[in-house]
């Protein structure tokens, strides 16, 4: 897909979803709707890191709930609009991305896995015992019932989280594409040689977990008004990092299709079935799903489309 | 001298007790074919890593086209000029052959400061130009793993010249090949000296050694014992003593 | 604030008790990550299964948690045997390892816990045994022995673990893994064999740990989070593969802990272990007993 084709169909899709959207009167299909949008932004900020660096980030949850909670303090501070907050969100996240990866990437990709994941139990140990955010009894939040020319607020935030989803999936592409992509790219393969081929491996990877990382924060800022209560297990929920990490493996890490992919198709399924069956049964359906993906198609259904393709090309 | 490339002075490195490289003085003129043997285990990798950039050297110094490199990073030290190939060719893999090409021209050649900035059509016309040099413009659009193992060496090769350096760092480019391709690959370094770009070959093949080199040197034990005419360093005594045991 | 003498005294005896329990949780990891270099971050979700064994043989049947350890503990070393061999199979031998088998770990990790919560639901489990309660005193210092206990079972299983790994043959094969697989190959040694019994050995120590863990405090599925910063902090401090410097680790952990926990509030200590792990990764990545 050319770029212009690209910027094209994403406007075009983020239109008729709008549009298609004005024709619905049933809340729900907000509510599922933004979920979905939320893990396609999750998904293919992880990716950015992830996938084109190799440095698999276990702090999904951290960082959704560093930037539900940098909401909650500016709500009771001064109580912005949404779009500020997704902003001031993104930045407290990247920055605490930047200062993590600052200590933890020059190391082995081993050691920053693991140091994500312990920096999302603390940093939800730190918000549960701040009282300021309502601590571990958690925080309510009084939303508008109603939003201008948009209508119901929870439209509102669908919207929102639409138009992100849209910047994420584009930002990565144009990453993708870029010289940055390629150094990213070389980093994955053999961080040793990308070194001694000229690139600037630790500065790159700081950009890459920054802009994962602020992106993540992002994503999580408009929680508190999606939820209205908030308290630490749910925005600090580990589904967030399990979910994140098991849609790209899914869809396929390569280019930002797979997350997008892995995105749309397992918070769909998710969403229709926590309807029909338990949360928990769902959330082990996640788990199994990622445990049989990273045995068997470690490339996710892009590569294993691509290889198909592949095999048939050569062999015809 | 001030007509030295590289000059490295009283270099240390040790892990832990043990001392990898112990005061190596080596100098390397502009344009000159450098050999460098010693057995396994003598201090060769170790010496390369740390001119590379790869290990930093725990004393003395190093010098490069008017640059101190002590702390310098590897990148950093590519972009001067200094480029290595490794002895187990690091390709990377997800690349096709001609984008393993872009990597140093677009964080090397394009983040040289001061100089000219390629433009996407010069770098593709540049990636051609390696390709054949080294002969792999029929593999151009194919991923490395579809590739031979000379295939890979020259791979290897193209990428650290596609960085334009003033002095190439051959490790054991040419183990395991057949004969042949021992010569196709020695005939493609000599090229490089009439480009007018140094080349130190760390090397067990002594045949291509000799015949490649104008000056020997010969690190044993992490200290360097010989340094001078090739013929005349083979048959040094001492040399002689440390490759064939008592 | 006051500082009382014997409340401090008393803040770094307890602290030595969790300190210790604290080694009998990492000691399975200080083996699979410190020596055989593999990620198992699902370790602490294999130590709440372990508290959740040894509460249903104390529920049901009435054995002591500490016996109930040692029964499954064979169990255990079957269930790491048959992870090494997917993770092996499915990672190790096609020679990618350390990011994607973490990913391969988390997945278990999150299954167990799931798995739990639909068996067991969330609420908190504790077991029965006599030694829960009475505590001893010596002069003004408290001595619980609920953590007591834990202590002595955790240092008993880590100078068995320190025997077997410098006295048997395939101890020393294990050492010799985290050191130079290639040269145990030559030595005619298949490394992924020997890596198969460290494994499993590290999980087996995880019945142990999950005793202990529900002896001293009540269980629910999701508690081996908080474990996940304190055992990964204590392995990389303790210097990898060292188990005498993982014991000191843990122990320098507890008393830290323990003393935060007195003056500030329990709440706060995981912030601890994630602030000593960040330190040492910052500081001292080769552990405070590396070079």
């Amino acid at each position: 897909m050319g770029t212009k084709a690209f910027w094209l169909a994403t406007t075009a899709a983020v239109l008729i979803v709008f549009a298609a959207s004005r024709l619905v009167t049933n809340d729900y299909v907000f509510f599922a709707g933004y979920v979905v949008l939320q893990y396609v932004v999750l998904a293919t900020a992880w990716n950015i890191l992830g996938g084109y660096a190799g440095y698999i980030n276990f702090g999904t949850s951290g960082f959704v709930g560093i930037g539900a909670y940098s909401t909650v303090v500016l709500h009771k501070l001064v109580g912005p609009p949404i779009p500020v907050l997704i902003l001031v969100g993104g930045i407290v996240s990247g920055a605490i991305g930047l200062g993590m990866g600052y200590l933890t990437l020059r190391l082995r990709g081993v050691y920053f896995g693991i140091a994500t994941l312990a920096m999302a139990i603390v940093v939800q140990t730190l918000v549960t015992n701040w009282d300021f955010v309502g601590g571990s009894r958690g925080v309510y939040i009084i939303r508008p019932a109603h939003v201008p020319f948009i209508g119901g607020y929870i439209q509102y935030l669908f919207l929102v989280m639409l138009v992100l989803a849209a910047v994420a999936v584009a930002a990565a592409r144009t990453i993708e594409r870029s010289v940055f992509g390629f150094g990213l790219a070389a980093i994955r393969d053999d961080e040793q040689a990308a070194e001694v081929s000229g690139v600037p491996t630790l500065r790159l990877k700081l950009i890459a977990i920054s802009v994962s990382c602020g992106l993540m924060g992002m994503a999580g800022a408009p929680l508190p008004y999606y939820v209205t209560y908030l308290d630490p297990a749910s925005a600090f929920n580990l589904g967030y990092t399990a979910n994140t990490i098991a849609m790209p493996l899914i869809g396929g890490t390569a280019s930002w299709v797979g997350p997008v992919i892995g995105a749309i198709g397992l918070a769909t399924i998710q969403q229709v079935s926590t309807v029909t069956i338990s949360s928990a049964l769902n959330l082990l359906i996640v788990g199994v799903l990622l445990l049989i993906c990273v045995v068997v198609a470690p490339n996710g259904i892009v590569g294993l489309v691509r290889g198909k393709r592949r095999r048939a090309g050569r062999g015809g | 001298m001030a007509d030295d490339l590289l000059s490295v002075d009283k270099l240390g490195k040790r892990f832990g007790g043990f001392v990898a490289l112990d005061g190596i003085d080596l100098t390397v003129r502009a344009g000159e074919r450098l050999g460098l043997i010693g057995p396994n285990g003598s201090g060769k990798s170790t010496l390369v890593n740390c001119l590379s950039g790869t290990l930093r050297n725990d004393s003395g110094t190093v010098r490069f086209d008017g640059n101190l490199l002590n702390g310098l990073a590897a990148h950093r030290r590519t972009r001067l000029g200094l480029a290595r190939s490794f002895q187990l060719p690091k390709p990377f893999r997800s690349l096709t052959v001609v984008e393993n090409l872009r990597v140093p021209l677009y964080y090397s050649v394009n983040a040289r400061p001061g100089a000219p900035h390629l433009a996407e059509a010069a770098v593709g016309e540049r990636c051609r130009e390696l390709l054949r040099l080294v002969g792999l413009e029929a593999k151009a659009d194919r991923q490395p793993q579809d590739l031979t193992q000379i295939e890979m060496r020259k791979l290897e090769l193209a990428r650290a010249l596609a960085a334009e350096p003033k002095l190439l760092i051959a490790d054991e480019a040419m183990a395991g090949l057949s004969n042949s391709e021992v010569d196709n690959i020695l005939a493609l370094l000599m090229r490089l000296g009439d480009r007018g770009i140094a080349v130190i070959l760390i090397e067990h093949i002594m045949r291509a050694v000799i015949s490649f080199s104008q000056r020997l040197v010969v690190l044993v034990a992490g200290r360097k014992i010989a340094d001078g005419d090739p013929h005349a360093v083979v048959r040094d005594p001492e040399v002689v003593r440390a490759y064939l045991g008592e | 604030m006051e500082v009382s003498l014997d409340l401090l005294l008393n803040a770094v005896v307890s602290g030595v008790l969790l300190g210790g329990f604290y080694a009998a949780v990492s000691v399975g990891m200080a083996i699979s990550f410190g020596m055989l270099d593999i990620g198992n971050i699902a370790h602490p979700a294999f130590i709440i299964l372990g508290s959740f064994t040894a509460y249903i043989l104390n529920e049901r049947c009435g054995v002591d948690p500490i016996v109930a350890g040692i029964i499954v503990l064979p169990f255990f070393f079957l269930l790491g045997a048959g992870i090494y061999q997917v993770y092996h199979l499915a990672f190790e031998r096609r020679g990618e390892t350390a990011f994607i088998g973490l990913a391969f770990f988390f997945g278990i990790l999150f299954i167990a816990e799931v798995g739990l919560i639909l068996v067991f639901g969330v609420d908190y489990r504790f077991v029965d045994a006599p030694y829960i309660g009475p505590s001893l005193h010596l002069g003004f210092v408290d001595l619980p022995l609920r953590m007591l206990v834990p202590c002595l079972v955790s240092l008993v299983l880590i100078g068995l673990l320190q025997l077997f790994i410098s006295r048997t043959f395939i101890g020393r094969a294990i050492h010799a893994v985290s050191q130079d697989a290639g040269a145990l190959q030559l030595m005619g040694v298949r490394p992924s064999r020997v890596k198969l019994y460290a494994f499993s050995l590290s999980i087996a120590t995880a019945a142990l740990a999950g005793s202990c863990l529900i002896i001293i405090q009540p269980v629910e599925p999701s508690l081996g989070r908080d474990y996940i910063g304190r055992v990964f902090a204590v392995v990389v401090m303790g210097g990898m593969g060292s188990l005498s410097g993982m014991l000191i680790a843990a122990m320098a952990l507890g008393i830290v802990e323990s003393i935060t926990a007195t003056f500030y509030g329990p709440s706060w200590s995981p912030a601890v272990a994630f602030g000593f792990l960040l330190l040492t990764l910052a500081f001292r990545p080769a552990g405070i007993m590396g070079r």
